[in-house]
C-alpha cells in the first residue's frame, strides 16, 4: 500500500467515542424504539419437548381484548414462506450431505423443543397479547423425547426428524486415519480421556427484540432487530425465507446489547414480525424476556468426546485421535453445522507439532433448543480437549506441564497441520515464559504448602491455546461448505468540509468499533478523531457486509477500511497534483497535509476535500469530482491468535468452593490498535471462560426435556465476586496475511481459560478429571470419592 | 401480570378494613417476592394492599432486653440501625446480607417472614433468636409461626405488626449461597441467650426453616465449633437439586454451624 | 386505570396507568426515558436500577404506584446541568462498559454504593455488585471505575 499508516493514534488507549451515549442513558437499543400505531407480538411456545399438534383453536383468543391478529404455522405455510436455513453444508464421511429436517418459522404439526414457536399473537399491548395467548387451545399429543446426548443415537430413542435416522445429521471426519493409526501403533504411551464440554446459554444482557414494519406505498419492509450481521439477515430473509425481495427489505441493527454469537442467527421471532407487519398493516414489536432468551436463543458447546494422545518415550506427541458427539439441538440454526466441524476439528493440533490427527464428529439432533456459535464457537471445545489431554499426559509421564508443552511446540512457520490450517506466525514459548513469570510459577510449591497449612488446596493449571480467527477467506470457507463468502466491505466518504464517514459491514455490539476504526482513519488521514464517524448496522446506509463474529472485525473489517483509504489517498493525490500543478509521483501526504516534494507548496486536508467537490477546472476525463471510495477485502488466510493462560486456584475442602487467586493471560494478537479495548475484550472472554469452567450449565431434564436452568435462579451467571482481577500481558508476532498485521482478540479469553481452570482444579484435588462446571457441590463430591492421583497411577 | 386493584392505606386500621372487604387480597410490603411472583403470573389476587406507606409499621425500638422491629422496616434500615448493631449484631449482619443492595432497600422483615420462602434468611433469625411475632390479632412464637414451605400460622386478614428479638449473649449467622440465585442454599443461625441455645437452619429443609436439637444440646454442654463438628444431619428431608445433593447440603449444615459458632465467639 | 404522579429527574411526571404498571414501564413507556433497561425477569440483573427517594431500587420489581409522590432519579438525570457525574466519567475513563446495556444500572448502583460507603475497597465493591450482572467486561474495569470514582468523590 502507498503511504504507510502513521503510528499516531494506533496503539493508544483512546477513550471510547460511543461511551457518552451509554453512560448518559442515550443509547438506542431496539426495545427503545417506539413506532406510531405499533402493535405488540407475543409468542405462544411449546410446553413439550416433543409433541404432535393435533389442533390449534384460536377463536376464543381472537375475541380477547386488544387482539389484532393471531398467526400459526398454517398461515405461514399458506403464504408460501420458506423455513429457516443453515448456511453451511457439512458432508459426511460416506460422501452424503448432512440430513436436514425442516425448520418452520411457526410449528406446523410437530413441536421439537420446549420453547418452540407455536403461534404469534399480535395485540394492542404486550399484556393483551400475553393474556390472549393463554386462551389459545392447542391439543398436543405428547411424544417421547430425545434429550440426553449420550443416548440420542440409540435405535430406540425418539426421532427428532424423519430425515435423520438415529438422530444423526452428519458423521464427519477430518485428518489422516491411516497415518494416525500408524502413529498409535508405534507409540510408547497412549493417554486417554473422556471429556464433556458443557452446554452454555449465551445471555447477552439485552434480550433479543424486533420491530417489523411495512410501507404500503413503496412496498418496503423495515426490520429493526438485535443482530450482529444485518446484511446476512436481509439476505436470508429475502433469498431463502422469501419475506420480501432484497431491495424491498431494510434491516437495521441499532445499538445492540451484546451478542457473543447468539445474535448472528436469523430467528423465528424477527422473521414473523416483519412478515406479519404487512398482514396487519401496522408495525409489530416483539421484545423477548429473559425466560424466552433461555428457551429460544441458540445455545452453545455441548459435546461428548473421547480423545487419545500417542507419545513417544521422550514425551513427543505422535498422534491424536478424537471421537466427538456434538449436540445440534432440534433444528439446524444459521451456522450450527460449521461449529463442531470446521471451527473445531481444524484446531485440534493446538500449538503442537502433531504429525497425525484423525477426528470424527457426529452432529446429532435432540429435542432441545438449537445449538450454534457462542463466543469461540468450536475453538473452545478444541482447546479444552487438547489442553486437558496434554495436561493429563504431563501428569501420567511425570514431565512438568510447561516442559511437555515446550517439547512439542511448533517453532517454524508457516506450519501446515494435518487438519487444514496453515499457521502463519507465532512464538508460543514467548507467551508461556511471560505467563509463567507473571504468575511466579516457580513460587507455586511454596504457596501450595502455605495454603495447605490453612487447610486449603491450591492448584495451578495452564493452557497454551491457538484459534483461527478473522473468519474468512471466502475461497477457503467456500470449499469447506459455507454458503456465503466471508470478506468484508468498507466505504470511506470524505465530505466537502473534510470530515469523514466510514461505512463498514462490521457491526459493533460492545467491541468499540466507533473508536478503534476511527483511530485508524484519523491517524491515516491526519484528521481529529472527532471528525470521523463510523456508520454501521443499517442495510440502507452500508451496501453489504458480513457482520461481526469470529474475532474478524479488526483483521477483516479494518483491512477493508485500509484498502478503501488506499484508494482515497490515491485519488486525493491526483487532485492535489492537479491543484498544485505537480506530478502525482511528487505528492507527499503526511499528517493531513499534501506537499509537493522539493517545493514549499502545500494543501491542507480540508482544502483538498472542498476542492474535490467544487471540482473547478478538473480535467474531467481524468479526475471525477468527489472523494468517496469503497473496497471489498478478502484475506488470504485465517489469522492465528495464540497465547498462554495460567490459573491458580484455592479450594476450600469443607465447602467445595473454588476461588481463583490469580489469573494470568498472555496473548499474541499481532498489531493492537487500542490496548484498552483489547484488554477489555480479554477480560470479558476470560469471565465467560470462568463461567463455563466453574459456574454455568444449561441443563435439560433428561426425561421430560424441560429446561431446568431457565432463569438466573438456576443458571449461574458470573457475578463480580466470582471473579478475580486479571493480569494481562502481550507478546507480538505480526500477522502476515492482512495489511495491519492484526489477529483478533474477541474470543481468546473464552477459548483459552476453561482448560487452564480445570487443569488447576484437578491439580488441587489430585484427580484426573472433573466435569465442567466444577461447582462447589461437584468439587466436594470429587473430594469424597477421589483416590489421590498418585494412588491411581 | 394479571389485573388487580391497588390500595395504599395510610394506617393499619385502614389496611385491615380493606383486607376484610377484598375477595382475594394480597398484602404488598416491599414487593421483592410478591412482584416477581405476579410478573410470572403465578398469583392472581383481586386486590393488592400496599402496606409500605404505613408509618406505624416502620420502626426499630430497643427496649429492655429486646429489639422491636416494625413489619414494614426495610432490610437496609435494620442492617444500618445502631440499636440492632449494638444489641444484636448477628441480626444486623443477616439483614445486610439478604439479596442485594437494591433488594435490601425495598424488602421488609414482615414480608420476608410472611412469605416464609424456604431459602429466606429472616426465618432463621426468628427461629434462632426465639422471636415473638406480633400480629393484628395475637402474639405468635417463632416456633409456632413457620409451619412449612411458604406456609405460616397467619390467618386470612391477619397482618404482622412487629417482631420482638430478645438480645442474645452470643449469635451468628453463616450462609452458603446458591451460586446461581444467591439465596441461602444452607443458612445456619446459632445463638445463646435466656432461651438457652438455638440452632436454626434455612435453605436446606424441604419444609422450610427448622431447628437442630442435637446441635443445640451439644452446644449447651460445650459452646465451641468442635461440639457440632461431628453432628451430621440425615439426608432425609433435605433438598436435593442440580445445585447439590441432600448429602452435600446436610454436610454444609455442619460446616456452616461450625463457622457460625466460631464467629459468635 | 389511575393517575400516578411522582418527580422524575427533578420534573413532575404523571400518567394514567393500570395498577399493574411497573415503575420501569412507567419510566420507559410513559416518560420515554429509555436509558433504564430490562435485562431479566427475576429481579437479578440490575439493568433497571434507579434511585427512589435517594436509594437504589430495581424498577422492575416495584409498581409505579408504589413510587407515588417519590423523587425518582434515572440515568438521564444523573449528569446535573450537563456535567457528567464522577461515576459516569470514571466508567468512561476506565473502560467500565462495552455494549452499554447493563451500564445505566451499574452506574446508578455505584452512585448509591459510594453514598452509603464512601471508603471502598475491591472486595466490598465486588460484594456490593451482587445484584448487577454484566456479560461483557468481566467486571474488572467496572470495579476499577467505581474505586476510582469513590477516590475522586472523597
Amino acid at each position: 500500500m502507498s503511504g504507510a499508516v502513521t503510528a499516531e493514534g494506533i496503539g493508544q488507549p483512546v477513550r471510547r467515542k460511543e461511551d457518552f451515549r451509554f453512560i448518559t442513558g442515550n443509547g438506542h437499543y431496539t426495545d427503545d424504539i417506539a413506532r406510531a400505531r405499533q402493535t405488540w407480538a407475543y409468542f405462544l411456545r411449546s410446553p413439550h419437548a416433543h409433541a404432535r399438534i393435533k389442533s390449534i383453536d384460536t377463536s376464543v383468543a381472537e375475541a380477547a381484548p386488544g387482539v389484532v391478529a393471531i398467526f400459526t404455522g398454517r398461515h405461514v405455510a399458506d403464504d408460501g414462506l420458506g423455513g429457516l436455513i443453515c448456511g453451511w453444508t457439512v458432508t459426511s464421511k460416506d460422501g452424503t450431505p448432512m440430513k436436514v429436517g425442516p425448520h418452520p418459522i411457526l410449528a406446523l404439526d410437530t413441536v421439537r423443543y420446549v420453547g418452540d414457536h407455536v403461534a404469534m399473537v399480535v395485540a394492542e399491548t404486550l399484556a393483551d397479547a400475553r393474556a390472549a395467548a393463554e386462551l389459545i387451545d392447542v391439543d398436543y399429543e405428547a411424544l417421547p423425547a430425545a434429550v440426553a446426548l449420550s443416548t440420542c443415537q440409540d435405535e430406540k430413542t425418539a426421532q427428532v426428524h424423519a430425515e435423520a435416522p438415529r438422530n444423526t445429521c452428519f458423521e464427519w471426519e477430518l485428518g489422516n486415519k491411516a497415518e494416525t493409526e500408524a502413529a498409535f501403533a508405534k507409540a510408547d504411551r497412549v493417554v486417554k480421556l473422556d471429556l464433556t464440554n458443557n452446554r452454555l446459554i449465551p445471555n447477552a444482557m439485552e434480550p433479543r427484540a424486533a420491530i417489523g414494519e411495512y410501507d404500503k406505498g413503496s412496498g418496503i419492509y423495515t426490520l429493526h432487530t438485535t443482530s450482529q450481521n444485518p446484511h446476512v439477515a436481509r439476505l436470508v430473509l429475502s433469498a431463502f425465507v422469501g419475506v420480501a425481495p432484497e431491495h424491498k427489505l431494510r434491516v437495521v441493527a441499532p445499538d445492540v446489547g451484546g451478542g457473543f454469537g447468539s445474535k448472528i442467527f436469523i430467528y423465528a421471532e424477527e422473521t414473523a414480525c416483519v412478515w406479519a407487519a404487512a398482514k396487519v398493516g401496522r408495525p409489530i414489536k416483539w421484545t423477548g424476556d429473559r425466560s424466552e432468551a433461555f428457551l429460544s436463543d441458540a445455545h452453545g458447546r455441548d459435546h461428548l468426546s473421547h480423545a487419545e494422545l500417542a507419545l513417544d518415550k521422550d514425551g513427543k506427541f505422535l498422534g491424536l485421535r478424537v471421537k466427538t458427539v456434538a449436540n445440534l439441538g432440534a433444528y439446524l440454526s444459521t451456522f450450527s453445522a460449521s461449529v463442531p466441524t470446521y471451527l473445531y476439528g481444524t484446531l485440534l493440533s493446538g500449538q503442537y507439532d502433531l504429525p497425525a490427527i484423525y477426528v470424527e464428529v457426529d452432529g446429532v439432533y435432540t429435542h432441545t433448543a438449537p445449538v450454534d456459535a457462542y463466543r469461540g464457537a468450536g475453538r473452545p471445545e478444541a482447546t479444552y480437549l487438547v489442553e486437558r489431554i496434554v495436561e493429563t499426559a504431563a501428569r501420567e509421564t511425570g514431565i512438568d506441564p510447561a516442559e511437555l508443552r515446550r517439547r512439542n511446540y511448533i517453532r517454524t512457520f508457516p506450519h501446515q497441520t494435518p487438519v487444514i490450517m496453515n499457521y502463519d506466525a507465532g512464538d508460543y514459548e514467548a507467551s508461556l515464559e511471560a505467563a509463567m513469570e507473571a504468575i511466579d510459577y516457580k513460587g507455586f510449591a511454596a504457596r501450595k504448602s502455605e495454603a495447605a497449612s490453612r487447610g486449603k488446596l491450591r492448584g495451578i493449571g495452564m493452557s497454551s491455546y491457538i484459534e483461527a480467527c478473522g473468519l474468512a477467506p471466502s475461497a477457503a470457507v467456500g470449499s469447506l461448505g459455507a454458503g456465503v463468502g466471508l470478506w468484508e466491505s468498507a466505504e470511506v466518504r470524505v465530505n466537502p468540509t473534510g470530515n469523514i464517514e466510514v461505512l463498514t459491514g462490521s457491526h459493533s455490539h460492545g467491541q468499540g468499533h466507533e473508536t478503534t476504526f476511527a483511530q485508524l482513519v484519523a491517524s491515516r488521514l491526519g484528521v481529529p478523531l472527532d471528525n470521523v464517524e463510523i456508520v454501521h448496522g443499517d442495510t440502507d446506509r452500508v451496501q453489504f457486509g458480513m457482520g461481526t463474529y469470529g474475532s474478524r472485525s479488526g483483521a477483516v473489517g479494518m483491512s477493508a477500511i485500509v484498502r478503501a483509504l488506499d484508494k482515497i489517498e490515491a485519488k486525493a493525490k491526483k487532485i492535489a497534483a492537479h491543484l498544485m500543478e505537480a506530478a502525482v509521483e511528487d505528492i507527499v501526504f503526511e499528517n493531513g497535509t499534501f506537499t509537493v516534494q522539493g517545493t514549499d507548496k502545500s494543501l491542507a486536508w480540508a482544502e483538498l476535500s472542498l476542492a474535490a467537490y467544487t471540482a473547478h477546472g478538473f480535467p474531467s476525463a481524468d479526475i471525477e469530482p468527489g472523494l468517496k471510495e469503497g473496497a471489498f477485502y478478502d484475506p488470504t488466510n485465517f489469522t492465528f491468535p495464540a497465547g498462554c493462560h495460567i490459573c491458580e486456584v484455592e479450594i476450600d475442602p469443607d465447602t467445595g468452593i473454588t476461588r481463583i487467586v490469580k489469573f494470568v493471560a498472555v496473548d499474541d494478537f499481532g498489531t493492537v490498535i487500542n490496548p484498552m479495548i483489547v484488554e477489555g475484550q480479554v477480560h470479558g472472554g476470560i469471565a465467560q471462560g470462568i463461567g463455563q469452567a466453574l459456574l454455568e450449565h444449561g441443563v435439560y431434564d433428561p426425561e421430560s426435556g424441560q429446561l431446568v436452568t431457565g432463569s438466573y435462579m438456576d443458571y449461574c451467571m458470573p457475578r463480580a465476586d466470582d471473579l478475580p482481577n486479571f493480569t494481562l500481558g502481550f507478546t507480538k508476532t505480526v500477522c502476515p496475511s492482512n495489511p495491519l498485521g492484526m489477529k483478533g482478540c474477541g474470543e481468546a479469553g473464552a477459548i483459552a481459560s476453561p482448560p487452564a481452570i480445570i487443569n488447576a482444579v484437578t491439580d488441587a484435588l489430585g484427580i484426573r478429571d472433573i466435569e465442567m462446571p466444577a461447582t462447589p457441590a461437584r468439587v466436594w463430591e470429587a473430594l469424597q470419592s477421589a483416590a489421590p492421583r498418585a494412588a491411581a497411577e | 401480570m394479571y389485573q388487580f386493584n391497588y390500595e395504599r392505606p395510610k394506617t393499619l386500621a385502614d389496611a385491615e378494613s380493606l383486607l376484610g372487604k377484598a375477595d382475594d387480597p394480597k398484602i404488598l410490603a416491599g414487593g421483592q417476592t410478591l412482584i416477581p411472583t405476579l410478573k410470572q403470573r403465578l398469583a392472581m389476587p383481586s386486590d393488592v394492599i400496599d402496606i409500605g406507606g404505613i408509618k406505624e409499621l416502620d420502626f426499630i425500638r430497643a427496649e429492655g432486653d429486646a429489639v422491636m422491629i416494625g413489619a414494614a422496616t426495610r432490610h437496609a434500615t435494620v442492617s444500618a440501625s445502631p440499636d440492632v448493631q449494638k444489641h444484636n449484631p448477628a441480626l444486623a449482619a443477616l439483614a445486610g446480607g439478604i439479596g442485594d443492595p437494591a433488594v435490601r432497600h425495598m424488602g421488609t422483615l414482615g414480608g420476608s417472614i410472611a412469605n416464609n420462602d424456604p431459602a429466606a434468611d429472616y426465618p432463621a433469625a426468628c427461629l434462632g433468636l426465639d422471636a415473638k411475632i406480633h400480629t393484628t390479632k395475637r402474639l405468635i412464637e417463632a416456633d409456632e409461626f413457620f409451619t412449612g414451605m411458604f406456609e405460616t400460622a397467619l390467618q386470612d386478614g391477619e397482618i404482622i405488626k412487629e417482631v420482638t428479638f430478645p438480645h442474645p449473649e452470643k449469635a451468628a449467622y453463616m450462609k452458603f449461597r446458591n451460586p446461581a440465585s444467591r439465596y441461602a442454599m444452607v443458612g445456619v443461625f446459632v445463638s445463646k441467650g435466656p432461651w438457652g441455645v438455638r440452632v436454626a437452619v434455612t435453605g436446606a429443609g424441604q419444609n422450610g426453616v427448622f431447628r437442630v436439637a442435637e446441635m443445640e444440646e451439644a452446644l449447651a454442654k460445650n459452646w465451641s465449633p468442635d461440639a457440632v463438628a461431628n453432628i451430621k444431619l440425615p439426608a432425609k428431608g433435605i433438598n436435593s437439586d442440580l445445585h447439590g445433593s441432600a448429602e452435600y447440603r446436610a454436610h454444609l449444615v455442619t460446616v456452616m454451624a461450625k463457622r457460625a459458632v466460631a464467629a459468635a465467639g | 386505570m389511575s393517575v400516578v404522579a411522582m418527580t422524575v429527574n427533578g420534573k413532575p411526571a404523571s400518567a394514567d396507568v393500570e395498577p399493574r404498571t411497573l415503575l420501569v414501564q412507567f419510566i420507559r413507556e410513559q416518560l420515554g426515558l429509555t436509558g433504564t433497561h430490562v435485562g431479566c425477569d427475576t429481579s437479578q440483573c440490575g439493568a433497571c436500577v434507579v434511585h427512589v427517594d435517594g436509594r437504589a431500587v430495581k424498577s422492575c420489581t416495584m409498581l409505579a404506584a408504589q413510587a407515588e409522590g417519590a423523587e425518582v432519579l434515572t440515568i438521564e438525570g444523573l449528569a446535573a446541568n450537563g456535567d457528567l457525574h464522577p461515576v459516569q466519567k470514571a466508567f468512561r475513563e476506565h473502560h467500565g462498559l462495552q455494549c452499554g446495556f447493563c451500564t445505566p444500572g451499574m452506574i446508578m448502583t455505584a452512585v448509591d454504593l459510594i453514598r452509603r460507603k464512601p471508603e471502598l475497597d475491591e472486595e466490598t465493591v465486588r460484594d456490593e455488585l451482587e445484584g448487577n450482572i454484566c456479560r461483557c467486561t468481566g467486571y474488572h474495569n467496572i470495579v476499577k471505575a467505581i474505586l476510582a470514582a469513590s477516590q475522586e468523590m472523597r
